[in-house]
């Protein structure tokens, strides 16, 4: 007697999101659970996204250090060099420069990099903030504006801060990063929130705000399966894409970061840095991740082929 | 499916006899309802009845215990995401050592394995299992079993197709109860007598549910249920589709002939792809994990990944909320305060040791919530921090009076020096800053 499957069969749809302009990579429209192939479509795979600072990084160990090289001084070399040398198709800036503890760039310097670095790159962009909230909302919808057309991905705005950022997207095209901390009702309300600015709901991105491997990684983890099981249960305003910024969680934790001699029997500090960075990846992808934003080359190559070999079926 | 009160009522003998021990016997159902009674409570209860009743309070899918000394408990699960509940009984990780080795590479990778263990926030994390891999021919698997058993005391997987090598292992290990793999549905009655006759357990593989699903009913009727379920090699988003149906069938279509933990051996050989397929295979519900890498590095992403996703939704960890001296704390050290969230505390706790400054963490009873949502939720705020500095007699262990705040809550500044009469430094807002805060600080 031939067995019958346990299928679900949903009523919603994740949002599809096209980033970029030329070379436009499209996110989403997942009808199902992650690789669940044989229940539901899923016509893009997740993609990461190289993650870039217009800034030397002041503590980046130096697994990350020793893979850059030359290029951490040079924010478009460094773009460039993810493009040619690592085949980057996204990558992601963040522009610390700005903060005002971390060198205060004007307004109008910030622009004319990200227009540089738009030149260079020749691919999608996302570009974060410094993560001062004032300061934010000065240089992004400079950025914006500078970038027109491009149809990049830019945040992250909050609950508290959504405003400016968003009417500048709105204004110059772009779609944006909405992010809540680890809190599915707040999520929601954000989407709503910038919905009710005139937002469509498919130039919206969900921030999850995930933590690291081991540094509470099940509490993003269930809040993405949490919305998109809503989402696919037919929820509208959480049915959008998933970006989980893994880098800079991973990159600071203990485990990727310490020698061999500071954590005597754990093993060499390069392999586990990578495979911290790589297994967290892997777990959100789980979980429902459409945009992983990394930093070590290689363990971006390693998540690339765990998703070619998940979509493969 | 579990029966409700109601149902179970109707099924006993309606006779209020109280010879249970319950006034009536709708009590003494309801009570039935709650597993909080046995159903041998009642004298009368007819042959059929008990047979449903029996039926309807096994778990959907066997708790299997694997091994002899630890034990390991495995399946039992309810749900099919941690949110739901949790999941309950935590992927069993092993190492795979293949007979075609030299003595002395298996030496090496024995050892390498029998020292996997690590402590993360607290808890103990170790591998579990060893599982000898035979290529070779019987003489050499059964020297192999030899030597791996006497060098470890990891519980046992013994995976070979060879009927009389496994007979044969048997005949020299079966005390520890080692788990039969032996990689297809060939001969398997003759491997079901085998795992009768040890009382240990047997891997049911076929790449075919239907064949899965045939096979453990038929193990079934020959008293043998101590399962555990093997979908063979297959592409991973293949796998993940039979793991993900076999926990729904059992769990959603109540489908008991699939109510068995799951077993998966990882294929790929890259170092590091491998761990990332073992990874995707914890996150969905493999019970038991088997990769050849033993790799310190390997290992602990491995563990740590499942103690993420085995831990408790419900409830946050939690640590004793006290006064923690760091190293050769004295009474120069700093004092940093912070929540007594496990993880809030085993980072701030990193950060010191990292720092080699000797310092005291305070953690404050902020109930398991980290310092954001605790201050959220007015559980951190001045008056505690203020009533935890008296409690912990912190006056008396310092010849200062200054404390370090996550600088989260730098707004807290004054009103906490006002509540407490200690001056307050704010700290860095991410653990990461402490050793340079630390270092900075006169």
């Amino acid at each position: 007697m031939a067995i019958e499957l346990a299928k679900e069969k949903w009523s919603g749809v994740i949002n599809q999101v096209k980033i970029g302009a030329a070379k436009a990579i499209s996110v989403g429209q997942e009808q199902a659970l992650p690789f669940l192939h044989e229940e539901g479509g899923a016509p893009h795979k997740p993609v990461v996204a190289y993650e870039v600072w217009d800034t030397v990084p002041a503590d980046w160990p130096e697994a990350l250090i020793s893979a850059y090289g030359n290029v951490l001084k040079d924010p478009v070399a460094w773009v460039k060099k993810c493009v040619t040398e690592f085949g980057a198709q996204l990558v992601a800036i963040k522009l610390i420069s700005a903060h005002p503890d971390m060198g205060n760039k004007s307004v109008e310097e910030i622009a004319a990099l990200v227009e540089k670095i738009k030149k260079a790159a020749g691919v999608p962009l996302i570009i974060s903030g410094c993560g001062d909230n004032a300061k934010d909302n000065l240089i992004l919808p400079a950025c914006a504006e500078a970038l027109k057309g491009e149809n990049c991905l830019i945040g992250s705005v909050t609950q508290d801060n959504y405003k400016t950022i968003t009417a500048a997207c709105l204004a110059d095209g772009h779609s944006i990063i909405a992010e809540s901390p680890i809190d599915i009702n707040i999520a929601k309300q954000l989407n709503i929130l910038i919905s009710d600015m005139g937002m469509p709901a498919e130039r919206i991105v969900i921030n999850p705000t995930v933590g690291a491997l081991g540094y509470g990684l099940e509490y993003a983890y269930s809040i993405m399966e949490r919305a998109r099981l809503a989402a696919l249960s037919g929820d509208k305003m959480l049915s959008m894409p998933f970006i989980c910024f893994v880098g800079q969680e991973t990159w600071r934790t203990k485990e990727a970061r310490a020698t061999e001699e500071e954590l005597a029997g754990w093993g060499p500090a390069l392999e586990r840095g990578i495979v911290w960075e790589a297994l967290t990846s892997a777990a959100f992808l789980q979980a429902g991740a459409d945009i992983l934003v990394m930093r070590h080359p290689k363990a971006i190559d390693i998540v690339k082929k765990n998703i070619e070999e998940l979509m493969r079926g | 499916m579990a029966l409700s009160g109601l149902d179970i009522y109707k099924l006993l003998p309606k006779t209020n006899c109280r010879e249970c021990g319950f006034p009536t016997c709708l009590a003494f159902a309801m009570q039935l309802a709650k597993k909080a009674v046995p159903l041998d409570k009642c004298p009368y209860l007819s042959k059929e009845a008990k047979l449903v009743l029996e039926e309807s309070s096994l778990a959907p899918i066997r708790l299997v215990v694997i091994g002899k000394d630890k034990k390991i408990e495995l399946g039992n699960e309810t749900v099919l995401f941690r949110h739901e509940d949790k999941f309950y009984h935590p992927a069993a990780i092993g190492f795979i050592i293949d007979d075609n080795s030299s003595d002395k590479e298996i030496d090496v990778k024995i050892s390498k394995i029998n020292r996997l263990k690590f402590e993360r926030v607290g808890q103990a994390l170790e591998a579990n299992l060893a599982a000898i891999r035979q290529t070779s021919d019987k003489k050499r698997f059964l020297d192999v079993v030899k030597k791996v058993s006497a060098a470890t005391q990891l519980e046992l997987v013994l995976i070979s197709s060879d009927l009389q090598a496994q007979k044969e292992a048997l005949g020299l290990i079966g005390a520890r109860k080692p788990l039969l793999h032996p990689q297809s549905a060939q001969n398997i009655a003759d491997f079901a007598k085998l795992a009768l006759e040890y009382k240990t357990s047997l891997v049911v593989a076929s790449p075919s549910l239907e064949e899965i699903s045939n096979l453990t009913k038929d193990l079934k009727k020959q008293g043998l249920e101590d399962l555990v379920l093997d979908t063979a090699s297959k592409s991973l988003a293949k796998k993940i589709w039979d793991l993900t149906q076999i926990r729904r069938l059992a769990l959603k279509k109540k489908d008991r002939s699939f109510g068995y933990p799951t077993l998966v051996i990882v294929g790929e050989k890259d170092p590091y792809l491998q761990v990332v397929e073992a990874a995707d295979y914890i996150a969905k519900y493999a019970s038991i994990v088997l990769l050849e890498g033993a790799e310190p590095w390997q290992a602990l992403s491995l563990l740590t990944l499942r103690q993420n996703i085995y831990s408790d939704p419900q409830k946050p960890l939690q640590i004793e909320p006290k006064l923690y001296p760091i190293g050769q704390a004295d009474e120069k050290s700093p004092v940093l305060v912070t929540t007594n969230f496990s993880l809030s505390y085993y980072t701030v706790l990193g950060e010191v040791e990292a720092s080699k400054t000797p310092s005291y963490i305070m953690s404050v009873n902020t109930e398991g919530m980290s310092v954001l949502t605790a201050w959220a939720a007015e559980k951190f705020t001045p008056e505690k921090i203020a009533s935890s500095l008296e409690e912990f007699g912190v006056k008396d262990k310092v010849g200062h009076k200054r404390i370090i705040i996550p600088g989260y809550v730098a707004v807290m500044s004054g009103d906490l020096e006002e509540k407490s009469g200690w001056q307050v430094v704010v700290g860095p807002k991410e653990a990461s800053g402490i050793p340079s805060f630390l270092k900075n600080l006169k």
